[in-house]
């Protein structure tokens, strides 16, 4: 066991580098694999910076999710330092065997083959919002034209939610990924979903229909799971591929040579849609409890403390991935962790994938020459949500000076 | 070369069949891995070792023949 001292940071680094809104923020580079940072309240934590590691610590049932057993890394305003512990149903903060309870009541309705049939459904609502923007004319906000309604639309129908609810459900979901929302903000947020979503369900319970949520009425799982649960998925699919859309397309942009992979050649789509999740991270921090002592990477973690992870720094360790910071779409390097890894790694991935994989091409097949409308420096960033990404991407396409 | 695969691990990701759909399958029912090839031809090995090593559930196993 080595006894040298760890690096230590003041605490979880969200700041991303002047002109370089892609890269994770710098400090972390500095302290691989392994660091000590203080979570919320001061205590003592640790911090995860490495590939090997952070495979490790999410694939070690030694390691526990449930929100009461760890502190906050990134703490927000107005929360209480020690969580209260994951409602029933929300099971990402739950280990097996609950864990494993809920997953299998979902996991045969992700697979592969029937995402892989959704495609030409998600083309359709990419190829109708595409319409919208063109008949509209530039410049416009690819988050809320594009990025957002697309998966809102492709999910809402998985589950059986209404997509004319929207109105309904896309205020809180935004609240929960507000790190600048209040404490009250956010219950308020939580129980008007909750009471949307209640009502949804018993809707379906007295008349299914052909969907998530009416065939999970059929099951054991009590109505507070059940609204718990549908919660989870519909938080879930709406947040996480939006910003990938958004931001996978500044970066894009970003890199004109890499842009033109993925428009020109289709062959390139799939690997590089990988590239990009592995390049930008959104998730960008994860976060367990020890249940016992662990040792990693030659130093113990004690029973009780929580360590936090960082996926962007993980996803960018030059020993895993050669030459981490260059966007290269055509990297054969699957195994990002951006998905997480271990028993809680992403649900919907493979529904995340097909909409990824519809929606870069097709939006750059569209406009060619689509552009940022501002400078990049003025796109705002959103450096300290749960879920990175832009707040807005003002984009135009055409002739200069042409619409408005 | 010999391909197993734990059911009770298996959370259903899909990860097995995006790397490699002519070696594995998920059920209609519960989206377990189902093994297609379990003496896969040998040519098909580095695909094999892949999705073991990028199952996150550490379900896959693949052994060398002796």
């Amino acid at each position: 066991m080595t006894t040298a001292p760890l690096p230590e940071l003041p605490g979880m680094p969200t700041a991303r580098p002047s002109g370089r809104p892609f890269d994770p923020p710098e400090e972390l580079a500095a302290v691989r694999p392994l660091a000590r940072i203080p979570l919320a309240g001061g205590t003592p934590g640790w911090l995860v910076t490495g590939f090997a590691a952070a495979r490790a610590v999410t694939s070690d049932p030694r390691f526990s999710t449930r929100s009461e057993l760890q502190r906050l890394v990134l703490p927000r305003f107005g929360m209480p330092d020690r969580m209260p512990p994951a409602p029933p149903g929300m099971f990402l903060q739950a280990d097996p065997p609950e864990h494993t309870r809920y997953r299998r009541l979902l996991t045969g309705r992700f697979t592969v083959r029937r995402m892989r049939m959704l495609t030409e459904r998600v083309e359709r609502t990419v190829a109708e919002h595409l319409d919208a923007m063109e008949r509209a004319g530039g410049p416009a906000d690819l988050v809320t034209a594009y990025a957002q309604p697309v998966p809102a639309m492709v999910i809402c129908e998985i589950l059986g939610v209404p997509a004319e609810d929207h109105a309904r459900f896309n205020g809180a979901a935004r609240t929960f990924n507000d790190p600048a929302a209040t404490a009250e903000e956010m219950g308020r947020a939580w129980q008007e979903l909750y009471a949307y979503l209640r009502d949804l369900v018993t809707a379906k319970r007295s008349a299914p229909t052909d969907d998530v949520l009416s065939e999970l009425t059929d099951s054991d799982l009590t109505e507070e799971e059940l609204v718990n649960v549908a919660t989870l998925l519909l938080g879930a699919g709406l947040d996480t591929t939006a910003n990938m859309i958004a931001l996978g397309t500044f970066a894009l942009l970003s890199h004109p040579d890499q842009l033109a992979v993925m428009r020109d050649d289709p062959e390139a789509v799939n690997g590089g849609v990988e590239e990009l999740m592995r390049y930008l991270s959104i998730p960008h921090t994860g976060q367990r409890a020890a249940l016992e002592d662990v040792e990693l990477e030659g130093h113990v973690i004690k029973e009780g403390d929580t360590v936090a992870l960082s996926l962007a720094a993980a996803n960018r360790d030059p020993a895993r991935f050669p030459d981490p910071d260059r966007l290269d779409l055509r990297r054969d390097a699957p195994g990002h962790l951006s998905f997480g890894h271990g028993v809680h790694q992403c649900l919907g991935q493979q529904l995340a994938r097909v909409e990824m994989r519809a929606a870069f091409p097709a939006l750059l097949r569209r406009f060619p020459d689509l552009r940022l409308a501002v400078p990049p420096e003025d796109v705002p960033l959103r450096e300290r949500a749960d879920i990175y990404g832009v707040e807005r991407l003002p984009v135009t396409w055409g002739p200069e000076g042409a619409g408005r | 070369m010999r391909i197993s695969a734990d059911r009770d691990r298996c959370i259903g990701a899909g990860m097995c069949v995006l790397t490699a759909a002519d070696l594995f399958d998920q059920d209609e029912e519960e989206g377990l891995v189902r093994v297609l090839e379990e003496a896969p031809a040998a040519d098909r090995e580095q695909d094999a070792h892949r999705a073991a090593r990028l199952c996150p559930s550490g379900a896959l196993a693949v052994t060398d023949d002796a």
